[in-house]
């Protein structure tokens, strides 16, 4: 849920970056880190296991400048994609703004794109949102493999509600920021709409 | 069950669920959590929602990355709920880390705050679990209050910053 801070003068909000494991949730964090101001930016957190595989989350603040007097402070966390860290999943979904799915191209991983999408779902609900309502965005990651399923295949197996679509190489940064931007905007019509 | 806890179970928090801060409440928690400080001779004293988001802090705040700091108490807290629960419990209230030099006290405020005190050899697990448990009072008054205000103001429809935002002020955000 999101925060706003009179005293400070500031909103803060939180995207969940969801979707398999090694799908490249983490590695946009990492994109959005490296290439974001200093001033911009606070650290970010892995926590992980020793193969770099993420273990509870990745967070990362991020200061997106002000709107109307108000500071936008946006914090990105990721999910572990791993079918059995289940639980922390649904705990990281806890007070979410907005969500950014992102799928893995290859056509090996489709049933395990579709498996974590009807995951979030049943996630979001156990945390009293609606998939069909929040604030949401697909990422079609790693389009640069060889093996990735054609763009268009993808969108009718994965987009269900016409939502914000980017094609995405989260490894050099192609379609990063644009996945984030839109979910970013969308985050906050919503709070104009309240 | 506490005030709060019944107002928060009757889903009252806010309007929308979100969690409103004004000026005047701030200052109370702020001077309530300095109070605390000195009483529990900690170093560090603040406050965190459950969901990450740092309210307000005590001390030496600025020697430590508080973002940080109150992300991952979150993630703590909520690992914790959930082994809890696994084993049937509702809550572990409190939590204790240990440290060589410095210690940290975790515990649970009206059910949706965190409140994290930060202590080397100066105080004592002990004095601090005493001052927290007093404070832990004072500040779920103030919590209660400001659940009330954000429902009034809710009522009579206040408007919140990002009513009148504009597709401009939005496009601006990402223009540099």
């Amino acid at each position: 849920m999101s925060f706003i801070n009179y005293a400070a003068r500031e909103i803060n909000v939180k995207i969940v970056f969801y979707g398999p494991g090694l799908c490249g949730k983490t590695t946009n964090l990492q994109y959005i880190y490296e290439k974001s101001n200093p001033q911009q930016k606070g650290k970010l957190i892995s926590l992980a296991t020793e193969t770099d595989r993420t273990l509870f989350f990745d967070f990362l603040p991020l200061d997106l400048g002000s709107v109307r007097g108000f500071k936008t402070r946006f914090h990105l966390y990721t999910v572990p994609g791993q079918v059995f860290y289940d639980a922390s999943r649904r705990l990281i979904l806890k007070g979410v703004d907005g969500v950014v799915f992102v799928a893995d191209s290859q056509e090996a991983r489709t049933d395990a794109n579709i498996e974590s999408l009807r995951n979030l779902g049943e996630n979001l609900r156990e945390n009293g949102f609606d998939v069909k309502t929040i604030p949401y965005v697909l990422q079609l990651n790693k389009r640069d493999l060889p093996s990735a399923v054609a763009v268009e295949t993808l969108y009718r197996l994965l987009n269900f509600k016409g939502e914000p679509t980017f094609e995405a190489v989260a490894t050099t940064g192609i379609g990063v920021f644009e996945t984030l931007k839109a979910v970013a905007k969308q985050v906050l019509y919503e709070l104009r709409r309240r | 069950m506490s005030v709060l806890e019944r107002e928060i179970t009757r889903g009252l928090w806010t309007v929308d669920g979100s969690l409103v801060m004004y000026e005047e409440e701030f200052d109370r928690i702020t001077l309530l959590l300095n109070r605390l400080r000195i009483d529990a001779s900690a170093k560090i004293v603040f406050l965190v929602d459950k969901n990450g988001q740092q309210i307000a802090g005590a001390g030496e705040i600025d020697q430590v990355d508080t973002t940080s700091l109150a992300s991952l108490t979150a993630g703590n807290v909520a690992a914790t709920d959930g082994l809890a629960k696994l084993i049937g419990e509702k809550e572990f209230s409190i939590l204790f880390h240990e440290g060589r030099k410095d210690n940290i006290h975790i515990s649970i405020v009206g059910q949706r705050l965190i409140l994290v005190v930060i202590f080397d050899e100066r105080s004592s697990l002990g004095l601090v679990r005493l001052r927290v448990r007093k404070a832990s009072a004072d500040l779920e008054r103030v919590l209660v209050e400001m659940e009330r205000k954000a429902r009034e103001a809710g009522a009579s429809d206040v408007a919140s910053p990002f009513a009148e935002i504009t597709d401009e002020d939005i496009d601006a955000l990402f223009s540099e």
